[in-house]
């Protein structure tokens, strides 16, 4: 089969986004994801299945089948930006990863076509899987939410493990690869959870940046709109000083740290 | 040419001194100019009209009042109060006659008038009755003209009723040579004429006009150094007499001679912008390439160690607070044309030099750094960008971008050059361009462009082909057969095309026959001794002596035409959901909206004519019942379900700026639909006509006089700003509305385009944010979009200035071709530029 013909599930295309890795970039939201962040600012990225959400008395599909053709049909569109920025193709999600087929064909056919890529992924996949798609990713950007497996569990309905043996697996393979934290009040905030990721994060071969993502509650609606319950509790996003002292605590392990993406 | 700039210069604590001066009071109307040019043309009735002209202005330039203002480097001032303005009755008065008790209070630049002024100006303005351009104008221009003008579909206001300005004039020739030079230029071509030449007499008269003119200039800088030699006697403080005698001996030397350096090269320079609008209400009198023709002077006295970089940044800003020092009163609709006291001096920095190599000096980035210091809203400050363009450079000017300003604007080297290869100027000519007023290219100082020529609202002919030409009871526009009868979209495509083209050719009558008014009346001898080839050829710009002739009016609302003809292509021609007649009457009922008090007057003229035609009289009181019956009689429910279902089906269709290149190519094709007819008429100058696409501000006023539109455009609101999607409808993110608009075809608008983004301050955040905004306007133009510019500024910050004026006085923003104070712009362009959508990055 031709690689413009392999088929996968998706439930957006974001262009010119900024913040996601190098440049001006296209992002390609899969669906489908193993874990279950309670603050997922993207909860209809979670289940595989094509759903609806009531955007209060608006009903609209989230999700629909496409080909690696026609996405890159939308990604082309902004090959000029790209070409100007150094940007290129971001795959996120949900996880892509949930998605190996068409991942890997996707990173292909922009190869092919001359555009960069870049992942944004929990790692939660085979080691198999990993092992096939990080040869045709340009930027690989990794979250780590914490290095304490239980509660992981209990905040993600994953235990972390498997995570972050890829880690140590992308790490060796990609040239490029950047740690995110999601910075989650009640969850992660202290020093000593994010000293703990840091120091994990500075062990690994090659990696040099970690970027610190503030919490936000951008996604609350989507939970009513797909009648689900937000189970986190009300929580402030953190503040800027409370940031600045994360950072500093990254960049004491010697990483490059920054707060945003 | 190479530069050294880094990082930032410091802005001197004068410089925050003099901007407090500028804005201390309202700006306000001075009566001198007008009493004099009355005194004068009184004395000289009967003399050749250039020379009428010249010794105008040299009376002008010899009895106006001077001002050195406090902390001023460089000096010369039109008005004794800051930001205040003359007047210019020979180009027409009545309006500013019949507005002087409204004109301090209007919501649109007001300008204060003392009771001693109104008194001064209406004592001489009976003297211009059947003098003015404005009314020779009129004389000239063919009936139809005048009733399309009448209704709407084009106004040429800007140069009925005042000069043409629209110039980059030699200010590297005064530079090195000074008016003693360009005398001496004029003396031999006058020496080279024998007595008997067939065009002698004229020839010599204009000649003549410019060595008067020069002598003026010099004279008027004399008075200068004399005032500022009195000033240093008396002044208390040693630093600032210091300054004055400084003052003194740069008048006493430029601009009569060539200037030594930087500091001198600043005075002479600011003498002549400022002169040019002495002797002529024109505005748009664009300094154009000031990092070029500025440099050798600021090179050689950097090489001399006679300044430091701080030193020519003071001046540099000294000269940008000067520019925001002149003002000009229009006409209130005028004024909301132009909103924003807005003088248009546009100065651009960066490029290619003549030879093609990169120009980007130290100066283009002081340029960008006096912008950042003085913030405010003179010059219109633009950048050059081509493949060569430093990075860097581009980075500065995206730093000053995100201060909200609205400046720079970007234009693309790429699209115009070859716009003006094209128009068969050189190739070194063409790399040497500058931008006049908003958008517009011109080589300069040989070009006389005329390029504001009129304002075309593209969607008044979309509205006469549903009438067939009628508008208001009126047969103004050709009978094209009734929209019921049309079978196929492209036989309402071509109806749409007569309708315009006929409009079209009553525009070029209407300019034309302004054209001719300013050349009897109105010829400038001074402006024209600065401007290849005037001399050479013996007669001022407005008789076309100028090396190029343009006339450049400007369509806007091509994205209006394209999304209604999309609308009216999908839902009529392909779907058949809707017959020709459904737009029709949903329009005439503005899609089942509220009926507004404007729109029913206009109603009840058309129902009055229209019985009247049919030989039906009906008395004011009738007028009166038919009026209520209309704007009470809204629509039946049913019929109101209908229009609302008509507008709910167009505005689901996909509209131009998302990057749906069917639709896109409907606008190229309706941009076609106003430059290709418009570019094969020719002006009286002996040029052709060029278009533009673009509106100055005038999309919100004009659209207020126009009906429902089959886009889905409700009555009396804005139409689409130049080549900008329309408000709110380009919802795909910024390289979606980028690609789209760069499909229109810019090549064939060498008058310029004009394409506002919005973005909210966060997209251009850090380095990063820099860095890709400069590769969002770099991506645009290698898909040859030719012109750029940002507001960036948050909705919230815009709505709260609207409560809050009192806070945000010095909050500017890019209106159209130009940036304003946002305070003083009225209501309806405040909703307007607040209504643009906004681009985030994601």
């Amino acid at each position: 089969m031709e690689l413009t013909e392999v088929k996968g599930r998706i439930f957006d295309i974001q262009r010119f986004s900024v913040h996601d890795g190098p440049g001006i970039r296209s992002i390609v939201f899969l669906k489908g994801c193993r874990l279950r962040c309670r603050w997922c600012c993207n909860p209809e990225s979670q289940e595989y299945d094509i759903q609806t959400m009531n955007k209060d008395g608006v009903i609209e599909t989230v999700g629909r089948d496409v080909t690696v053709g026609e996405v890159m049909e939308e990604v082309e569109k902004d090959r000029i930006f790209y070409r100007r920025s150094g940007g290129g193709m971001t795959l996120s999600g949900g996880e892509s990863m949930c998605q190996p087929d068409f991942a890997e064909a996707l990173f292909m056919e922009a190869h092919e076509r001359g555009i960069n890529t870049a992942i944004e992924t929990t790692a939660c996949a085979s080691a198999e899987t990993v092992r096939r798609l990080v040869p045709h990713i340009d930027t690989v950007m990794m979250d780590i939410k914490h290095m304490n497996s239980e509660k992981h569990y209990t905040y993600t309905g994953q235990h972390n493990e498997k995570m972050l043996e890829n880690a140590k697996l992308i790490a060796d393979m990609s040239d490029n690869f950047i740690i995110r934290v999601p910075v989650i009040p009640t969850f992660n905030d202290t020093e000593e959870e994010i000293r703990a990721i840091a120091q994990f994060a500075s062990r690994l071969r090659g990696v040099e940046q970690l970027h610190l993502l503030p919490y936000h509650a951008f996604g609350t609606d989507k939970y009513r709109w797909l009648g689900r319950e937000y189970t986190l509790p009300e929580i402030e996003p953190p503040s800027n000083e409370h940031m600045e002292r994360l950072l500093a605590v990254v960049n004491a392990t010697g990483l490059h740290g920054q707060i945003g993406g | 040419m190479s530069w050294t700039f880094k990082g930032e210069l410091p802005k001197s604590e004068r410089i925050g001194l003099l901007i407090e001066n500028l804005f201390r009071d309202q700006p306000q109307i001075e009566p001198d100019r007008a009493l004099l040019i009355t005194e004068s043309y009184k004395a000289t009735e009967g003399e050749p009209m250039i020379t009428r002209r010249a010794k105008a202005f040299a009376h002008i330039l010899k009895n106006i009042p001077i001002t050195i203002r406090d902390h001023e480097l460089v000096v010369g001032a039109s008005s004794k109060a800051p930001r205040s303005c003359q007047t210019f009755p020979e180009y027409s008065w009545e309006w500013l006659e019949s507005e002087l008790e409204t004109v301090g209070t209007r919501s649109a630049d007001p300008f204060y008038v003392s009771e001693e002024t109104k008194k001064a100006l209406r004592g001489v303005h009976s003297y211009w009755k059947g003098k003015t351009s404005s009314e020779r104008a009129f004389a000239y221009m063919a009936p139809e003209a005048r009733q399309a003008i009448d209704h709407n579909i084009f106004t040429p206001g800007n140069y009925y009723y005042n000069g043409i300005g629209h110039v980059t004039v030699d200010y590297g020739k005064v530079l090195r040579v000074g008016f003693h030079g360009i005398r001496r230029e004029a003396e031999a071509a006058l020496a080279k004429c024998s007595v008997s030449d067939g065009d002698y007499n004229r020839r010599s008269a204009f000649l003549q006009a410019v060595i008067l003119s020069c002598d003026a200039v010099c004279e008027y800088a004399a008075r200068y150094a004399e005032l500022a030699h009195m000033k240093a006697k008396s002044e208390p403080n040693a630093k600032r007499a210091a300054e004055l005698e400084q003052i003194a001996k740069n008048c006493e030397r430029v601009p009569a001679e060539g200037a030594t350096s930087f500091y001198e090269a600043c005075q002479s320079f600011w003498i002549v912008q400022l002169l040019v609008q002495v002797e002529s209400s024109g505005h748009s009198i664009s300094p154009g390439r000031f990092d070029q023709y500025m440099y050798p002077y600021y090179a050689a006295d950097m090489a001399a160690g006679k300044i430091t970089m701080e030193y020519a940044q003071e001046l540099i800003d000294c000269v940008w607070i000067k520019l925001n020092d002149l003002n000009k009163v229009r006409d209130a609709a005028s004024a909301e044309g132009f909103a924003g006291y807005s003088m248009f001096q546009n100065l651009i920095c960066g490029g290619q030099d003549a030879d093609g190599l990169d120009a980007t000096n130290d100066l283009s980035f002081m340029c960008i750094e006096a912008s950042r210091h003085v913030h405010l809203p003179q010059p219109s400050l633009s950048v050059r960008v081509w493949n060569g363009t430093p990075h860097e450079f581009l980075i500065k000017a995206a730093e000053l971008t995100r201060t909200g300003i609205g400046l720079p604007a970007y234009y693309n080297d790429e699209v115009i050059i070859p716009q003006l290869l094209e128009h068969g100027e050189t190739m070194e000519e063409a790399r040497d361009y500058n931008i006049i007023g908003c958008v517009e290219p011109q080589s300069p100082h040989k070009t006389d462009g005329w390029h504001d020529a009129a304002f075309f609202n593209m969607c008044r002919p979309l509205e006469l082909v549903f009438s067939s030409g009628v508008d208001q009871g009126v047969q103004i526009g050709p009978r094209t057969k009734p929209v019921s009868e049309m079978g196929s979209f492209e036989e309402f495509f071509a109806a749409y095309e007569e309708q315009m083209n006929y409009m079209i050719k009553l525009m070029v009558n209407a300019d034309n026959a302004i054209d001719v008014a300013h050349a009897e009346l109105c010829p400038l001898p001074f402006e024209s001794c600065m401007v290849d080839d005037c001399i050479a050829n013996g007669k001022s710009m407005q008789e076309g002596g100028a090396r190029y002739n343009f006339t450049g009016p400007q369509g806007f609302g091509v994205a209006n035409v394209a999304d209604a003809m999309w609308a009216i292509k999908t839902l009529v021609f392909e779907q058949r959901k809707y017959s020709l007649s459904d737009f029709k009457d949903a329009m005439e009922h503005n899609y089942g909206q509220d009926m507004d008090a404007a729109w029913a007057q206009k109603l009840t003229a058309t129902v009055v004519k229209e019985l009247a035609e049919k030989g039906v009289s009906v008395d004011n009181a009738q007028i009166v019942q038919i009026y209520r019956e209309i704007a009470t009689n809204k629509a039946t429910p049913d019929q109101k379900a209908c229009y609302e279902k008509l507008l709910a089906d167009i505005r689901a269709l996909d509209k131009f700026g998302n990057d749906k290149p069917a639709i896109d190519a409907m606008a190229r094709r309706a941009g076609y639909v106003y430059t290709r007819p418009l570019t094969q008429y020719t002006n009286p100058r002996g040029g052709v006509y060029q278009a533009g696409l673009y509106p100055v501000s005038a999309n919100v006023p004009l659209g207020a006089q126009t009906g429902a539109t089959p886009d889905g455009r409700l009555a009396f609101t804005p139409v689409a700003d130049g080549v900008s999607p329309s408000a709110g409808s380009d919802v795909s993110g910024p390289t979606a509305a980028a690609n789209s608009v760069s499909r229109l075809d810019h090549f064939i608008c060498s008058n310029g385009t004009l394409y506002n983004m919005k973005f909210h301050p966060s997209a251009l955040k850090g380095r990063a944010g820099l860095e890709s905004f400069v590769a969002l306007v770099r991506g645009y133009f290698d898909q040859k979009g030719s012109h750029m510019q940002f507001n960036v500024v948050s909705r919230d910050t815009l709505l709260d200035a609207q409560a809050h004026p009192e806070n945000y006085k010095s909050l500017v923003v890019r209106v159209a071709g130009y940036s304003a104070l946002f305070t003083t712009l009225s209501k309806s362009l405040q909703d307007d530029i607040i209504k643009r959508t906004e681009q985030g990055g994601f």
